[in-house]
């Protein structure tokens, strides 16, 4: 594992503490995105010998991680004409903390699972775990859909970075899908936040609270 | 290769109906290619296929055992759907019509998913291709309804996902290549490491949980069902839940060849009769009957889970269950749906006197409840009684004790909310319209021939079937 990667995941786990402390939307999608690129670049560094297979899959990572979903983010936002600012269900600074306490626990925690002597010394699990948890907080502590939707792609910005484990053993067509998947499905939310919109005339998720027992 | 037309012919029709130019004849695609598909899929049930060991796609034993259900299912809510989308003609149907066949075809895909990638993917975009089902009535209840649904779901699945990793790297860390076929890693249990293992175990059943809809993670399901067409609703139900099911017993399998079988029986359990009792309390206390079927759901989906913690008896009394639910829950939220078009209200508060204004629609309803709530000599009575037998020969007494109790809450809190919609006077808006309804053939069929298959597989399982079901045991448990 060199160090580039290693300064890469360092990277994303500052942009996990950023993320949640951000207080626009614009910047909260642009943090996801740069998250995202960072991520992407890791599997080519990882690589020693070059694949075209790995580089495809970079690029393609990069590509839609990096321009598509914030391209779709973006849309959807200027779509719905919302108010900019994030409200936080959990404060900025509690998330903060939380965050913060999150990735110190991440680091510990990745201590005590077992790892292949390769894997052991490496950020990729306490980064794994770090970012999980943040987008845990995001889900949880925005109110806001498009917040929401930056937590979910954090999360699984999370996931991803733990399947780098595997980046050996598991069939790029597998990746290819997941990835595929992941854009439609952003894609998808985009259109139901738009409907949201013109339904409740704001995207506060406060407000569907029609359907409970 | 018969296995693969299962997925391209619904795909192709769900080509089709994306560039079919007229909203009056779409729906007719969807028969068409239900038919098709039924046909094919019992064909393949006869005439069982060889599937190559390594295939990461194959109509196996396990997708034999279910896959004709899901298809039987999906046609006729698709001879449903003609009539109802007719009703609807103020709405555009195209893309309706095109993601109901895109289900179809990734029902099918995720049921011969025999890799945990693959099933993985399909499962995802499965979730999406239900997304513009569950608001296509377009009110801001079922907005939120699909935000939830789409949360919630998404949440889960991401979960499954990091569970998939967890598989692989447990297969790694034992010194195997990571591969994630279902066959491979059966049948490398011994060397899979069991930390990994057993993490992979809770993130894949809390993220296929979500999917089937096993309390805690099944709050979603009230909304969805409540909020959808009755359509979508019995898709959903009878559906894609098995796909939820089928995928917790190919993993169970992979976690038992590792060692660890007695772990997963014991959380299936808990988390099975957790389901039930949840749902018999919520039974007790909803006043919407729509959404009292998505409570009936989370209880079958318990009934499910218990019956796969129960060993060989048990598990194949959980895949006989399958199909006395799908086709019986199919029976109710289609005639479920004609009761609350009727009506225009779906609460106990609004609505009552049903048998006087759509007397067929509601004596189906009544007996679909009879049926779903086990009462003989329906489907569901025989399948949950072997799931009992099994909970008592395997020595789970105090199971049996708290599963009858269950049950027995559900059924009086069901019957309390049913009974009050259908007995009585009619009243409010059901009362004006309700006199000019009329309950087409259309509308009455598609119900009642599912509760006659329901009764049929009580009264006389075929012979077919349970070799199916015995096939399916003996891939799950070698």
């Amino acid at each position: 594992m060199s160090a580039a990667v290693s300064l890469l995941i360092g990277l994303a786990m500052g942009l996990n503490l950023l993320s949640l402390a951000s207080s626009r939307m614009p910047s909260l999608i642009r943090i996801v995105a740069a998250q995202g690129v960072a991520l992407g670049v890791i599997p080519i560094l990882m690589e020693d010998r070059f694949s075209w297979l790995v580089a495809l899959l970079s690029a393609g990572t990069v590509m839609l991680k990096g321009v598509v979903i914030p391209n779709l983010l973006h849309r959807a936002m200027r779509a719905v004409k919302i108010d900019r600012e994030i409200e936080p269900f959990i404060g900025f600074v509690p998330s903060l903390l939380l965050g913060a306490a999150g990735t110190i626990a991440a680091v510990a925690g990745a201590r005590a699972v077992p790892l292949l002597p390769e894997h052991a010394g490496t950020l990729l699990v306490p980064g794994a775990l770090a970012s999980i948890l943040t987008g845990f907080i995001l889900l949880i502590g925005r109110v806001k859909a498009i917040s929401q939707v930056c937590g979910y792609l954090i999360l699984e910005n999370g996931i991803y970075l733990f399947g780098l484990l595997l980046i050996r053993s598991t069939p790029l067509l597998v990746e290819s899908g997941i990835l595929l998947d992941l854009t439609v499905a952003v894609f998808v939310i985009g259109i139901i936040m738009d409907r949201i919109q013109r339904a409740f005339d704001s995207l506060d998720t406060r407000r569907l609270t029609a359907l409970r027992e | 290769m018969n296995g693969l037309l299962l997925i391209v012919v619904p795909v192709v029709g769900a080509a089709v109906a994306a560039v079919w130019p007229s909203d009056r004849t779409r729906p007719w695609l969807l028969p068409v290619a239900g038919l098709a598909h039924t046909a094919l899929a019992f064909w393949l049930l006869f005439h069982p296929p060889a599937v190559s060991p390594g295939a990461w796609l194959g109509f196996d034993q396990l997708a034999r055992a279910i896959l004709p259900v899901v298809s039987l299912l999906f046609l006729v809510c698709a001879a449903y759907a003609v009539p109802y989308l007719r009703m609807r003609s103020e709405r555009h149907n195209r893309v309706f019509v095109a993601s109901l066949l895109a289900c179809l075809g990734l029902l099918s895909a995720a049921h011969q998913a025999r890799h945990l990638g693959v099933l993985w993917v399909t499962t995802e975009a499965l979730t999406i291709a239900t997304v513009p089902l569950l608001h296509f009535n377009g009110t801001p209840r079922a907005f939120e309804a699909t935000w939830k649904y789409l949360l919630i779901g998404g949440t889960g699945i991401a979960l499954s996902l990091l569970g998939t990793f967890c598989m692989s790297y447990a297969y790694v860390f034992g010194g195997g290549g990571g591969d994630l076929a279902f066959a491979t890693l059966m049948a490398h249990g011994a060397a899979l490491s069991r930390p990994w293992v057993l993490m992979a175990w809770v993130l894949l059943l809390a993220g296929y949980g979500t999917k089937m809809g096993l309390a805690p993670m099944h709050t979603w399901k009230p909304d969805a069902y409540g909020e959808a067409p009755a359509i979508v609703g019995a898709i959903l139900a009878g559906c894609v839940t098995t796909v939820g099911f089928a995928a917790v017993l190919r993993v169970r399998a992979v976690v038992a060849a590792a060692g660890e079988g007695a772990l997963t029986d014991r959380t299936l359990l808990v988390i099975g009769l957790f389901s039930m009792a949840a749902a018999a309390l919520f039974l007790m206390g909803t006043r919407d009957f729509k959404r009292m079927l998505a409570y009936s759901s989370v209880e079958q989906m318990g009934i499910l889970a218990c019956g796969a913690a129960l060993g060989r008896a048990g598990v194949w009394a959980a895949l006989f269950h399958v199909w006395n639910n799908s086709l019986t829950k199919g029976s109710l939220f289609l005639s479920s749906g004609t009761i609350r078009r009727a009506a225009g209200a779906r609460t106990v508060d609004q609505v009552s006197g049903m048998y006087a204004i759509t007397p067929k629609s509601a004596a189906i309803f009544v007996t679909g409840l009879f049926a779903i709530t086990a009462c003989p000599p329906f489907g569901p009575f025989f399948s949950q009684l072997r799931v009992l037998r099994a909970a008592f020969e395997s020595g789970h007494g105090a199971v049996a004790g708290v599963f009858l109790v269950c049950l027995l809450f559900a059924f009086i809190g069901a019957t309390r909310l049913v009974f009050a919609i259908v007995d009585g006077r009619p009243r409010g808006e059901a009362r004006r319209v309700g006199r000019r309804y009329v309950e087409s053939a259309a509308v009455v069929v598609p119900p009642l021939a599912l509760l006659g298959f329901s009764l049929w597989l009580g009264l006389a399982t075929p012979e077919v079937l349970r070799q199916a079901w015995t096939a399916a045991v003996d891939q799950l448990t070698p």
